[in-house]
């Protein structure tokens, strides 16, 4: 049942984000508010599908890829939406859809059957820990998906190309906002994961901190977002340089999601 | 049979300018409006005048008397032959003079497609015309409906939204780089005519403030005070810049005013914060080198034209889909014009039967002498259903949709010999008095 309302939602994405490059494309308002209400339509079906999933489950459905990217597109999806109605970022749901709607793909693909919660997992923490972390990540993806936006735009201005995008996208200053935003809200909600993760492996294995790949690499993409938020409060880092740093960024929260669990080896494998 | 819509008119395309500022008429154009309405034939006008056009719009009975006597009335100053005139002048009618003046107000037929003048003058004239009743009620139709399809399409296109001058398009890129332009810093450097007009645009998007730099204080200082602002003098410039978000810069120096060397330290004072850069100046002004500069952007004359010319061919192409809107309307009012039509016919119609019938009704009640109430409003109930009954087809006739318009006016003709509606009435068509 609850895979039935996964296809809906993931019909839906990719209605929405087709509407979404229409309205890209021929600028139409009336195109754009529908690419909206699909969006907005899609996550409302697909917050139904993790809630009914976990009813089925019995557990947080948090454990294996499918349920976790399925997790990361819905914090994406509402990350977008929240943002909407807080900052007019004209075209922003045409950058943002089609990496949603990847994900969904992502998870689509992978193996549905619902796993036997292995007996570390079987904690209130799991869904504290792994929900926030993968909070986060929704929002750095916003964060990577405006830094996207704002170096075309900048190469337009800088370069003197007026063409598809100098006149389809916002100004620097909404993009650089966005960006911000996204980061102040993305940056704690990693913090916070890291810090709940620590305190459940404290409660799990005995000691907070193990140097597992996962950890580490969590630890080195918390210090990329540390760094580059230093540099834009202190120094006043923006612009192309802050991102050029949100996309690094966000390629290692991509690289902690899944090349960690798939390239290297450690205590947290067993979400395959 | 009905009355004509009308346009004579000349332009900037039809006509050179030494003829056309013999026409304008300038400042008060109630006498020539009156003049105009008093011709004989002339049911309503309207009159446009601006430096580009000087067009009348008006309703006539009988074309071409007014249509002559119209042009000897614009030429009457300018000393033409009438021979002369016809070569300059363009009339249209019916349904060409309504798409005409949709695409007027629209902006299309401007020497600048998409400017928005136009149709503030287009109000203007319909305001006159209204001040002085040379309007009727086809005019006012015509009019309003032209400033509804010049408002759609402004907003279902995008023929007005990109800049087409110099300093709207250096507002245009300064909006793409700081997004609102409100409490940002403008510096002018130099005092040409072009800068004042830039920093003019800017003033008028919400600048918090202008600062000149000039080589003579006293320069900067006159024009500071145009714009409530502040002077400096040009050795002052690099130290300024921690403080400006906009520099325009057109001095008449030979060289370089301001290097990539001077600007870059400054960029750490102002926390990176974007800094655009406009050089207007022929020989350049500024460091091209400049542009490298993370957060620095610079445009020069060159880049600033090129924007322009980019934008004119946006122009163009919304400019199709604004002809479409033109068109479609166009035959929407043509539709509403049937009807008025037709209307005017229905109601003499029943006009006149419901005379006939009260008139026969009185004569039999009187002979009739005392009859019950009852029996009086059966026959009274009875009389006109008859009248709707006998009336009922003749009124669908007219009001046939299928019919073409040449077949209209043919249905409308013989409905109206028929009845024997104009042996009595105003022939159709003739508007009320507004």
């Amino acid at each position: 049942m609850s895979y039935l309302l996964f296809q809906a939602s993931l019909f839906l994405y990719v209605l929405g984000t087709a509407a979404y490059i229409v309205a890209f494309v021929n600028q139409s308002k009336t195109v754009r508010r529908s690419a909206r209400l699909l969006i907005i339509t899609a996550a409302v079906v697909h917050t139904g599908t993790v809630v009914l999933r976990y009813v089925e489950a019995g557990h947080t459905p948090l454990v294996n890829n499918h349920e976790a990217v399925s997790f990361f597109a819905l914090s994406m999806a509402w990350a977008f939406l929240s943002f909407y109605w807080r900052y007019k970022v004209k075209n922003l749901g045409t950058f943002v859809t089609p990496v949603l709607t990847g994900l969904m793909l992502v998870s689509a693909f992978s193996s549905r059957q619902i796993p036997e919660l292995p007996p570390a997992l079987r904690s209130t923490w799991l869904p504290i820990h792994a929900s926030i972390a993968i909070l986060a990540n929704g929002f750095l993806a916003l964060a990577f998906c405006g830094a996207v936006m704002y170096l075309l735009q900048e190469r337009a201005i800088k370069k003197k190309s007026f063409g598809v995008f100098f006149s389809r996208l916002p100004s620097l200053e909404a993009l650089d906002t966005l960006n911000h935003h996204c980061l102040t809200v993305g940056f704690p909600l990693l913090t916070l994961g890291i810090i709940t993760g620590s305190i459940w492996a404290e409660q799990a294995w005995g000691s907070y901190w193990h140097w597992d790949p996962k950890e580490t690499w969590s630890l080195i993409t918390w210090f990329l977002y540390a760094a580059l938020l230093h540099q834009r409060f202190t120094v006043g880092w923006r612009g192309r340089r802050a991102a050029i740093m949100a996309i690094v960024g966000f390629s290692a929260v991509l690289f902690t999601f899944w090349g960690v669990t798939y390239l290297l080896q450690g205590v947290h494998t067993y979400a395959g | 049979m009905a009355d004509t819509i009308l346009v004579l008119g000349v332009n900037h395309k039809t006509t050179p300018v030494e003829v056309r500022e013999k026409l304008a008429f300038s400042g008060d154009c109630s006498t020539p409006l009156l003049a105009i309405h008093a011709l004989p034939g002339c049911q309503e006008c309207c009159l446009l005048s601006t430096c580009n056009r000087v067009e009348v719009y008006f309703v006539a009975r009988n074309r071409e008397e007014t249509e002559r006597q119209l042009r000897a009335f614009l030429f009457a100053q300018a000393g033409l032959p009438e021979s002369e005139t016809h070569r300059y002048v363009y009339v249209h009618q019916g349904a060409d003079a309504v798409h005409h003046i949709f695409r007027v107000a629209g902006s299309l037929d401007s020497m600048i497609v998409g400017e928005p003048q136009i149709l503030g003058q287009l109000k203007d004239a319909y305001q006159k015309a209204c001040d002085q009743a040379t309007c009727g009620v086809i005019m006012n139709k015509l009019l309003t409906k032209a400033f509804s399809v010049a408002k759609r399409i402004r907003t279902e296109t995008n023929i007005g939204s990109s800049a087409v001058s110099i300093s709207y398009a250096a507002v245009e890129l300064a909006k793409k780089i700081f997004g609102d332009l409100r409490g940002k810093r403008v510096m002018l450097v130099g005092a040409g005519e072009m800068a004042e007009l830039a920093a003019e645009h800017l003033v008028n998007q919400g600048i918090a403030k202008v600062v000149v730099a000039n080589r003579t204080l006293e320069r900067a200082m006159n024009l500071a005070r145009r714009f409530n602002g502040s002077a400096v003098t040009l050795d002052e410039l690099v130290g300024e810049l921690v403080g400006v978000d906009i520099l325009i810069s057109s001095t008449g120096a030979p060289g370089l005013v301001l290097l990539k060397d001077q600007v870059k330290p400054v960029m750490r004072q102002r926390r990176h914060s974007p800094l655009f850069l406009i050089d207007i100046a022929v020989p350049r002004d500024l460091d091209p080198r400049l542009n490298d500069i993370d957060n620095v952007y610079l445009y020069d004359i060159d880049d600033l034209n090129q924007v322009v010319e980019t934008n004119k061919a946006e122009r163009d192409k919304e400019a199709v889909r604004a002809e479409r809107i033109a068109s479609e309307e166009t035959m929407k009012f043509l539709q509403w014009l049937e009807t008025m039509e037709i209307t005017p016919t229905i109601i003499a119609i029943r006009e006149k039967a419901e005379a006939i019938r009260s008139a026969e009704l009185a004569r039999t009640m009187s002979q009739l002498g005392d009859i019950p109430p009852k029996q009086k409003k059966a026959i009274e109930v009875l009389t006109s259903s008859i009248i709707n009954k006998i009336l009922h087809d003749p009124i669908l006739f007219l009001k046939n949709g299928q019919a073409s318009q040449d077949d209209k006016a043919q249905r409308l003709d013989l409905t109206r010999r028929l009845f024997g509606l104009d042996r009595e009435q105003p022939p159709a068509g003739k508007p009320p008095a507004a």
